[in-house]
């Protein structure tokens, strides 16, 4: 289990229920690594401003997180974390790779246009 | 009336949780305003083995520590937060985040790290992620049985791209120079390593690529020829260089954008001291970050005590 403070998504049954259940999700699929733990860091500091999103994690060896490593938008991908988002159920955005928290604040913005809680 | 710290420190990496620590620690109102996520380059280290006192622990553990110290003296943290603007000058010290909340304190000290440095070429921001990596631990193996480029002549270089073998099939090791910076060891163990072939005097030009990478062009300096290489990926290990973008409106910086302080790491404004990485030396370890930290806030104690 990555060792962060969000939501750990341990199977895929339990990734197919996160999406189904939430209209908004950002999943980071990645380890405890360089390019990861920043985004895991980022994910947390969000997490209270932006209560309309779930933020939760899933690690990337786990075999489990298949429905991610092999989404048709996580292609060409090359560099941990995948970072997912979706809006009812749908993936709508995917970056490769470390992020900064204006690159994950403008997604955020652009794909859950919800108004912040 | 605006809270006035007596201590703010900008960057909380190694340098910066240090000062926070002695500072809080000596009851001093401090506050913690960093960029990143807390730790700085710090938590991009998988193992730290030379640590006094800790036989091994990870960058992340030990970033937490540190952190969790900090606040158990009282420190104050503010993580993720974009330094905007600031006056040194003034009296107190002003410091803008976000663009719009600001900051007073009667001392700063600027921390603000390092950040590896970029070749700025076509392709290399495009595809990132997408074979353009900085980190052979993370990415290495997505490129199992394919070939790769590593750029760099150090030591991170060429260690990591003997690190890379165990992935790739071909690693082609592109330094712009006719000799490596690396210790003697590490060139000797990519020279023996039969999967990696060395461009000497040779820098990248240009990265291709559809989704992913597939080619980088290399020009070799002395003839200027040009040569296309197939590839699916390229690791970049060319260094680090000083976050100090904006630092030379107030402080002064040396012509690589460090910041020059004294021996009690005192810059040329009064009441604003620097640490770590930042500042022009020639050691960029841990524990000479924790050093300059400790003197930094030990500094910047006393200079609120005389004046």
């Amino acid at each position: 289990m990555l060792q962060t403070n969000l939501t750990h998504v341990l199977t895929a049954s339990a990734h197919q229920k996160l999406i189904q259940e939430n209209e908004n999700v950002m999943i980071c699929c990645g380890r405890m690594g360089p390019m990861c733990i920043p985004v895991y860091g980022i994910m947390e500091e969000l997490e209270p401003e932006y209560s309309h999103v779930k933020f939760a994690d899933m690690e990337f060896d786990n075999p489990e997180s298949h429905p991610i490593r092999n989404a048709p938008e996580c292609k060409g991908f090359m560099g941990i974390p995948f970072t997912v988002y979706y809006k009812n159920g749908k993936l709508v955005k995917a970056t490769s790779s470390i992020q900064s928290m204006p690159q994950v604040r403008s997604i955020l913005e652009a794909q859950f246009d919800n108004k912040k809680q | 009336m605006p809270e006035i710290f007596d201590i703010i420190i900008i960057g909380g990496g190694p340098a910066g949780l240090t000062a926070g620590i002695y500072a809080s620690r000596a009851r001093m109102k401090t506050l913690i305003l960093n960029e990143g996520t807390v730790g700085g380059q710090l938590v991009l280290t998988h193992e730290i083995a030379n640590y006094p006192g800790v036989e091994s622990i990870s960058g992340f553990q030990l970033g937490n520590i540190m952190k969790k110290q900090a606040l158990t003296f009282g420190c104050k943290i503010r993580s993720n937060v974009q330094v905007t603007g600031f006056d040194y000058s003034a009296n107190p010290k002003i410091v803008e985040i976000n663009g719009s909340e600001r900051f007073f304190g009667r001392t700063v000290i600027l921390s603000p790290g390092g950040e590896p440095r970029m070749i700025h070429v076509p392709g290399e921001t495009e595809f990132k992620g997408r074979g353009v990596s900085y980190c052979a631990t993370c990415d290495g193996d997505f490129f199992t049985g394919k070939d790769i480029v590593v750029v760099g002549g150090g030591n991170s270089a060429l260690e990591e791209a003997v690190s890379l073998t165990k992935y790739a099939s071909n690693v082609a090791v592109v330094h712009q120079f006719d000799q490596f910076q690396a210790f003697p060891y590490a060139v000797e163990e990519a020279k023996a390593n039969p999967k990696i072939k060395f461009y000497m005097e040779s820098q990248v030009r240009n990265i291709l690529g559809d989704d992913s990478v597939k080619q980088v062009e290399i020009e070799h300096l002395p003839t200027g020829g040009k040569t296309m290489l197939s590839v699916d990926g390229i690791f970049i290990f060319i260094g680090y260089i000083a976050k100090t973008q904006g630092f030379e409106k107030c402080v002064i910086l040396n012509d690589r954008g460090e910041i020059i302080v004294g021996t009690e790491m005192q810059t040329n404004v009064p009441g604003v001291f620097a640490a770590g990485d930042c500042i022009a030396k020639r050691y960029r370890q841990v524990t000479t970050a924790v050093a300059d930290g400790t003197i930094a806030a030990l500094s910047a104690i006393e200079y609120l005590r005389t004046n």
